[in-house]
Order: C-alpha cells, then sequence, then structure tokens
C-alpha cells in the first residue's frame, strides 16, 4: 500500500502514460487526446451555428467517459491513496514564490494562487481565467493538446506533433520565465 | 451522414483529435454498441487519472520546475510515455493487430499547419499559468480543487472563441 500512496516514480508514471495510446486502440480504435472534449462540450452545449461545431460530437462521446475517469481518478487518490507526507518542492522555486506572498506549498494546486478567494484578485483572474482560455484557444488553434500531439502524436511519429510540442516548450518558457513574474507580482 | 455536406464547405480540418472528422468511415459506425460499453473507457480514464495525481503529474510546482529547468521529472514522464507509445505503435503496425472487436487499428497522418505554431505558442503560455494542460484540469477537480472548475470553462471558452474566429485565423 505504501508503493501505492508514496508519489510514483517518473519512469512508471511514463510507462502508464505510454499504455494509454495502445490501450485506447485497442479496446475501439481509440486516438489518445483530451482537449479533444472541449470542442466536442461546445459542440453539444453552445454550437451557436458555428462551422466548428457542426458535426457529429456524439461519434466522439466514448472520450467524453475518458475524462470523466479522469476526473473519478482524481477523486479515487485523493481519498484513498493520498500520501501523507509534505509535496518536495525545489528550493529555488519556494524562495521566489516566498518573495511574492506564496507560502502554502501543500498539496499539487497551490491555495495561495488558486483558490476562490484568489479568484477576486487580478493575479488568481489572470491564472485561472485568462491562463485557461490560452489553453482552451491554444490547444484547439494547434489541433491538440500534450495527450494529442506530444504523446499520441509522437508515438506515431508525426513531425507536427513534434513542431506543435516544441511550441508547447516555447510558449511555457516565455510565460515562466518573462512574463510569469510579473503575473505573481500583481 | 447528415453533416456531409456542410463539412465539404468548411475549411480543411486541422483538428489531430476528432478522428470521426478525419476517417471518413469511422469505425464507431461499424460496430454498435449500447451506451455502456463505453465505460471502459471511463476505467482507463480512472487509472489515467491516479497516475497524473500520484505521479505528481497535475501538480502546479512540477510544471514550474519543468520550465524553470529545475527538475527532470516531467521532463521523465513525457519522454517515457512516448518511448512505450511509439513502441506499442510499432508493434501494432508491425502485426497488424486488431481491436477487442476485431477492427483493423488505423493511423491517420497529421498536416502541417501555422496553427502548430501559433497555437502551440498560445497553449505553452496559457499551460505555465494554469500548472495544467486540459486532462490535469479534469484531474484537479477531481482531487478537490473545485476553483480549477472556472479554469475549465475558461478553457472552453477559449474553444469556443477559436471556433468563432477560426475562419479569420493565418491556417
Amino acid at each position: 500500500m505504501e508503493l501505492l500512496t508514496q508519489p510514483w516514480s517518473w519512469w512508471v508514471a511514463g510507462i502508464f502514460v505510454g499504455l494509454t495510446v495502445p490501450i485506447l486502440l485497442f479496446l475501439g480504435n481509440k486516438q489518445f487526446g483530451i482537449s479533444g472534449n472541449l470542442r466536442h462540450i461546445c459542440a453539444a452545449c453552445i454550437p451557436a451555428n458555428i462551422p466548428f461545431f457542426k458535426y457529429d460530437w456524439k461519434k466522439e462521446t466514448w472520450n467524453l467517459f475518458f475524462v470523466v475517469g479522469i476526473i473519478l481518478g482524481g477523486v479515487i487518490s485523493t481519498l484513498w491513496l493520498k500520501d501523507p507526507n509534505p509535496i518536495q518542492v525545489h528550493p529555488n522555486l519556494v524562495n521566489d514564490l516566498a518573495a511574492v506572498g506564496v507560502t502554502n506549498i501543500d498539496g499539487l494546486v497551490p491555495a495561495d494562487l488558486f483558490s476562490w478567494d484568489s479568484l477576486l484578485t487580478v493575479r488568481g483572474f489572470v491564472l485561472m481565467v485568462v491562463g485557461g482560455f490560452l489553453v482552451g484557444f491554444g490547444s484547439r488553434y494547434a489541433g491538440g493538446c500534450t495527450s494529442g500531439h506530444a504523446i499520441m502524436g509522437l508515438s506515431t511519429l508525426q513531425w507536427p506533433s513534434l513542431v506543435a510540442t516544441i511550441f508547447f516548450m516555447v510558449g511555457g518558457f516565455l510565460m515562466t520565465h518573462l512574463i510569469l513574474p510579473f503575473i505573481l507580482a500583481l | 451522414m447528415k453533416n456531409t455536406a456542410f463539412n465539404q464547405s468548411a475549411p480543411a480540418e486541422t483538428d489531430s483529435e476528432v478522428k470521426s472528422l478525419l476517417v471518413t468511415n469511422a469505425s464507431e459506425s461499424d460496430v454498435p454498441h449500447p451506451w455502456w460499453h463505453y465505460l471502459k473507457y471511463t476505467l482507463v480514464g480512472i487509472f489515467f487519472g491516479i497516475t497524473f495525481v500520484k505521479a505528481e503529474i497535475i501538480s502546479w510546482f512540477r510544471i514550474q520546475e519543468m520550465f524553470r529547468l529545475e527538475s527532470f521529472h516531467m521532463y521523465g514522464v513525457i519522454g517515457t510515455g512516448v518511448v512505450v507509445g511509439a513502441i506499442s505503435v510499432f508493434l501494432i503496425k508491425k502485426f497488424k493487430a486488431r481491436t477487442i472487436d476485431g477492427e483493423p487499428i488505423t493511423f491517420t497522418d497529421k498536416t502541417f499547419n501555422k496553427g502548430q505554431i501559433i497555437g502551440g505558442t498560445i497553449f505553452g503560455l496559457g499551460w505555465a499559468m494554469t500548472g495544467a494542460c486540459p486532462g490535469p484540469l479534469f484531474a484537479q477537480i477531481g482531487t478537490g480543487a473545485l476553483v480549477i472548475i472556472v479554469t475549465l470553462l475558461s478553457a472552453i471558452a477559449g474553444t469556443w472563441v477559436y471556433g468563432y474566429f477560426r475562419d479569420r485565423l493565418p491556417v
């Protein structure tokens, strides 16, 4: 049981993430790609006569069932597989965050930045609402996200997915080093 | 299929994650299943979601450490995932493996467009802010961080706005 509750190493996680590719293929010739669900939700709930959302989203229902599973996986691991030890964070990151008033490093989502109270601050609003918007807009513009391009695309040796993955990282480095320090100081 | 006429007039499909739009004869129509057959995907999702949480892939701190080059963890996860996925796909192709329903397993090639550069960068900017790509957003909500529902709704809004302006964006 302790093996399950302690944080899993990168290679165990990598093997499981990688195995999702053949499992979905074997179960029904399905391609791993999570952000497509955001489009299906638009197509199902608010298509508004926009061509991009006029398609038979019901053919992709399996993927909505898949993300419900991801939510349940979050519930299960929190209820029964929770690690009793504090999370390890790199000391430089801890120091830089402390300098902008983020001192609570318990848990996976920093409560000083991502909470209902924080949502009413400029910093929290930018991180959650603007950040979420960019994730949704960018992943669809790129035609996929980390799962669709970085994992599924690279596994099938698609060079456009390598381009996308490289620019995911470019965007991440730009934000982390050039823009995020200003947002965190808000 | 009722959307056929419509799809012909629409711009080329650039979404690599909606297989039924890329493949004219989507496997879904070949083998009709009652809805509860989809629960097998929920099971895979649970297994995947637990991995997300237990390997701290959904941690905002781990994503920051990745972009600050302070930890190998995320590079190891994604790198191992790609290697395991690629070996699996290679074997599936080599042995022409079939699904559990006996259907052939098919792959569609992705075509390059500017979206992978522009959209990819925009996605990366958001990824470093939220500390989560779409999959982890769902898992974070499952761990009880209910405020992330706001982030998810905003991501859905971003997807919608992309769909609205799609014709006017560089392809």
